[in-house]
């Protein structure tokens, strides 16, 4: 009898942390079956991620503004199976809508057509998925200005002349790739005709691949004269590679990069300036389009406008991949004047 | 082991019966599912029990010829990039002007023969593990997916073919009725056959198998062979769920798939264990996902949980075991593993 | 009665080790930087953390265990550790390594303690604990990074720093692989770790304290994540809740390729040295060699395959050679 006894216990506490932890997590509002207003949901791309974190912070910052109840969700794992799976559940929540930041541009079609079909407004935010999949997407800048600016960057630092590569995220990225193939267009450019780019490399957004890959650049090209690397893990690398071998001065660093983990590096003159933009700024967007959509005030399609809070007015635009978006604005420059402000916010 | 079997062979009682590891896992079943629907009430209606298994079952499909490996006392870690592979090469062939059909059975032989290879590593080079034949095709397999489709990404299936992940037959979801065909197929392969039954003996103990007759080689290869047709079936799900494919998709599939089975009770030491356990351990982690998914739980917490309920059912079962053999007494000859010693204690 | 030996007979791992100079002059074929000191500098350093786990994952393995939290461990002390530095700016590199030991001890003396005396399987506990100390991380930083300027100098040179010309990160690799070697060797609970592997059953008839050594190695291996962790964090002077996530996978594959038997009782460390340091060479030359980068997975996976296969060839090579001597 003792044993039932205690295989009973040990069940009744599995549930006594499940549930308290459970309900800490959410709160208690959750419970209370269907909320006093809409639901609005954003996933990110994974959990741990102070960009994201941002990001989200800003999109809950509108909701709420809005008088609406905000859904933050992320998956463990930058995988495309995850948010399906966090899709679903969202969906059987009922939610008013999903604002989504794909970890794959295909991937997530089905899933989203099904959100649709339950009467979800659908868009995506920061990281595109396929037209298909979305009403529209809000972009942060302009992908074509992004990848200009950072070989014009590139062509400042170097002084017009000698080798450059390029250190990206994982070879799947589509924000990058698109980034990159706009780098390269431009690159073909006669101002440009002294860069050579030389080499992309792929640090995964892994902290030791992107060391080995930058640390592999030095070794393999001598005359190395820019790196550029439009992610965040991967300019943080770069620059901790090139501090530790003491290039300052003879090998530059520019690209995307989080301000609170480029501050050193931007100090010590290893990056003399890089880019990015306000991801608060980003997901506060983010909610009022949201809104928008539900409202009805905009269906996604081009020159529809609509207000967005402290931000402004917006209009949708024609997007690169067939569909539609909304743009924040030019990309911020963080360099040795500003970097001290901003190094704290994100 | 011996324990066990005398237990058996003895009168039967309630407790014996209910003792064992797959009641508990029922137990916590129910437990999980009353917790959801605490939770939320969104949770308890007829469209969570037969259509959001479709979520976590195309991952199921590599439990059940898991549970074989590991009751061989093998593991497999290579069974997300045989995934990968099998998924990336037919979405490929059909790009090219394969017929989907085609592309289909494409598919499902890539992933046997992948299977086929790692069986014939470990059985030609006997001195390799199995860790270590399956880590490197692990990573073989998933770096040729890459050199196949490089940055891109593969797939504009014909409609028909999202009907596998997403459609039903009726009420039911296509997804759930192959599954539980596959599941009946593999309980009754491991324990209403021979090949079962040597199966368990290899598990048990290799080398007294082959004495016995068995042939080692042949049963591995088997499995690997099955092991490989199931990561077929997976990719074939997974794809078909997600419209398009990548070289980079079902990674991190085999640990999940390694905590369901040992979550259901089949011991990493091999030659224990039943398909019920692995089976009841699939819907536990699915539903436990689902229900707090439900209320929105912070990623970071429900990997707190799933943890948590992985040990504490595990100490649950072995509160039970420990019984008489507590002291740490370095004089104490002490065996919490077999059963009567011969030579008695040593003081 | 002693008997002459030949080198290959006693360097049980000749084969990996032959791989490895095919392997580097291959490398050197491709790209002339690959055998330069700075390059081989680099090596070492970013295999030096790599050295370290491979170490305590050696002693787990030879217990006919495994240890797959070893991630979540690092990334845990790693982040504690940086939190610390963020809230005492002065405190001493030392009390830091300190502090990231005593985490990874909590973590590995409570894996132990599950493995030891509830007899949980050591697959079970630290996959388990793996899911655990993950969230923990997540948790204990709220979703934050740290980052390079919030960490002191003294703790970001930890890594970076260097005594008499070598870098610390391979000073202290050396430095435990050296007390490793002379622990396994020739102290006796060193030698029980191999008992407790080979015949369980046996070890515990024998007198050795079987709960106690596997408690012990848990223990040890939790020591050496946590230092780790801090010495991660404070070479790449960033930490991340996701850091290390999948780590533990490569420590596996550097034990098991160095020879030691996942069924526990059999490897030794000059197996283990090559082992960690194959694939610190894969890690550093693949970009190296002018390949496109959706190559390099491949390529690692076929050199791991044939550098297995190689040291079996060779071994039983040396096994029929063995034979025939004996033939009377």
């Amino acid at each position: 009898m003792r044993k039932v006894f205690i295989k009973v216990a040990l069940i009744v506490a599995i549930m006594a942390v499940v549930l308290p932890v459970a309900l800490f997590a959410t709160g208690t509002s959750e419970k209370g079956g269907t909320a006093a207003g809409a639901k609005y949901a954003i996933v990110f791309k994974n959990t741990g991620n102070p960009y994201g974190d941002k990001q989200m912070g800003g999109f809950k910052a509108g909701i709420e503004e809005q008088g609406f109840q905000a859904i933050l969700q992320a998956p463990a794992q930058p995988t495309a199976e995850a948010q399906i799976q966090i899709i679903e559940s969202l969906i059987s929540q009922k939610v008013a809508s999903i604002c989504i930041v794909g970890n794959d541009f295909d991937a997530l079609q089905p899933v989203l057509l099904k959100a649709k079909q339950a009467g979800i407004k659908v868009f995506s935010l920061d990281s595109a998925v396929n037209p298909a999949s979305r009403l529209t997407h809000v972009n942060q800048a302009d992908s074509a200005k992004i990848g200009s600016t950072l070989v014009e960057a590139a062509y400042d630092m170097t002084g017009g002349a000698g080798d450059i590569a390029i250190l990206s995220a994982t070879s799947q990225a589509s924000n990058q790739n698109l980034w990159i193939d706009y780098m390269k267009k431009d690159l073909a450019d006669p101002k440009y005709k002294y860069l050579n780019l030389v080499k992309i490399a792929y640090g995964d957004d892994l902290r030791d691949k992107s060391v080995s890959e930058a640390e592999a650049l030095l070794q393999s090209y001598p005359n190395l004269k820019c790196i550029i690397a439009p992610t965040t893990v991967g300019i943080a690398a770069a620059g901790k590679v090139l501090t530790d071998k003491g290039l300052v001065g003879k090998v530059f660093l520019t690209g995307l990069g989080l301000p609170s983990e480029m501050a050193t590096y931007i100090e010590n003159g290893v990056c003399p300036y890089m880019f990015l933009w306000n991801p608060i700024d980003v997901g506060y967007l983010g909610a009022f389009t949201a809104t928008a959509l539900v409202k009805g005030t905009i269906t996604g399609a081009v020159g529809d406008k609509f207000h967005a809070g402290r931000l402004g007015e917006y209009t949708i635009t024609k997007a690169a991949d067939g569909g539609t978006e909304i743009l924040l604005g030019p990309p911020f420059k963080f360099d040795k004047t500003n970097i001290a402000d901003w190094k704290t916010v994100y | 082991m011996i324990d066990r079997t005398i237990r058996i062979n003895k009168s039967w009682s309630w407790r014996s019966f209910f003792f064992q590891w797959e009641w508990l896992l029922v137990l916590i079943f129910i437990a999980v599912n009353v917790v959801n629907t605490t939770l939320s009430p969104y949770y308890l209606n007829v469209d969570t029990f037969l259509q959001m298994p479709m979520t976590f079952l195309d991952k199921a499909f590599l439990v059940l010829p898991m549970t074989m490996v590991i009751i061989l006392g093998n593991i497999d870690i290579s069974v997300g990039s045989t995934v990968a592979l099998s998924a990336v090469v037919m979405a490929v062939a059909y790009n090219a002007g394969l017929p989907m059909p085609l592309a289909v059975v494409l598919c499902l032989c890539v992933a046997t023969v992948c299977g086929l290879i790692n069986g014939l590593l470990m059985t030609r080079f006997k001195e390799l593990s199995a860790v270590i034949v399956t880590l490197a095709t692990m990573i073989i397999y998933r770096g040729i997916a890459y050199v196949i489709l490089l940055d891109q990404a593969s797939g504009k299936f014909p409609n028909w073919y999202s009907f596998l992940g997403w459609g039903s037959v009726g009420p039911v979801p296509l997804v759930v009725i192959v599954f539980a065909v596959c599941a009946v197929g593999f309980g009754l392969l491991l324990h209403k056959t021979s090949f079962g039954r040597r199966l368990y003996a290899m598990g048990n103990n290799a080398t007294a198998a082959r004495y016995s007759g068995v042939k080692n080689d042949s049963i591995i290869i088997v499995v690997s062979v099955l092991t490989g047709l199931m990561a077929g079936f997976t990719a074939l799900f997974l794809t078909s769920r997600m419209g398009s494919t990548r070289p980079n998709v079902a990674q991190g599939y085999e640990l999940d798939v390694i905590a369901m089975v040992v979550l259901g009770g089949v011991s990493t030491a091999g030659g224990k264990g039943r398909i019920a356990g692995p089976l009841l351990a699939i819907f536990i982690i699915g539903f436990l996902n689902y229900g707090l998914g439900l209320v929105n739980v912070q990623a970071q917490v429900l990997l707190i949980i799933v943890g948590l309920l992985l040990i504490v059912s595990v100490l649950i079962l072995n509160v039970r075991f420990r019984g008489k053999h507590r002291s740490l007494a370095p004089t104490t000859v002490k065996s919490d593993t077999a059963g009567e010693r011969p030579g008695g204690t040593v003081s | 009665m002693r008997r002459s030996s030949s080198f290959s007979e006693s360097f049980r791992e000749v084969g990996l080790l032959v791989f490895i100079v095919l392997l580097c002059v291959v490398f050197q074929l491709r790209n002339h930087n690959f055998l330069t000191i700075s390059n081989i500098r680099d090596m070492l350093a970013d295999t030096a953390i790599l050295g370290i786990l491979s170490v305590g994952m050696m002693m787990v393995i030879l217990t006919r265990g495994i240890d797959l939290s070893i991630g979540s461990t690092i990334a845990l002390s790693g982040m504690v550790s940086a939190l610390t530095v963020i809230a005492f700016p002065h405190i001493s590199p030392l009390l830091s390594l300190l502090e990231g030991m005593l985490v990874g001890l909590a973590a590995g003396a409570l894996i132990g303690l599950l493995v030891a005396r509830f007899n949980v399987l050591p697959i079970i506990a630290t996959l388990g604990f793996m899911n655990i100390i993950r969230g923990v991380t997540y948790l204990v930083s709220k979703g934050e990074w740290v980052s390079a300027y919030q960490m002191s100098d003294g703790f970001k040179s930890l890594a970076t720093g260097s005594f008499l010309g070598v870098g610390n990160l391979i000073i202290i690799a050396v430095v435990i692989f050296i007390a490793f070697y002379y622990f396994i060797n020739h102290m006796r609970v060193g030698r029980q770790i191999y008992a407790v592997g080979s015949n369980p059953e046996a070890a515990d008839i024998s007198g050795i304290p079987r709960r106690r050594v596997i408690w012990l190695v848990y223990a040890i291996m939790g020591i050496l994540a946590g230092l780790a962790g801090v010495l991660w964090v404070a070479k790449f002077a960033s930490a991340q809740g996701d850091t290390a996530t999948g780590y533990e996978l490569s420590v596996i594959a550097a034990a098991v390729l160095g020879g030691v038997s996942i069924s526990g009782g059999s490897g030794k460390v000059s197996g283990l040295i090559l082992g960690t340091i194959l694939l610190g060479i894969l890690n550093n030359a693949l970009p190296l060699i002018h390949i496109s980068p959706f190559w390099q997975q491949a390529i690692q996976g076929f050199v791991i395959l044939a550098a297995v296969l190689t040291n079996v060839v060779v071994k039983r090579n040396n096994q029929r050679i063995a034979l025939r001597r004996r033939a009377i």
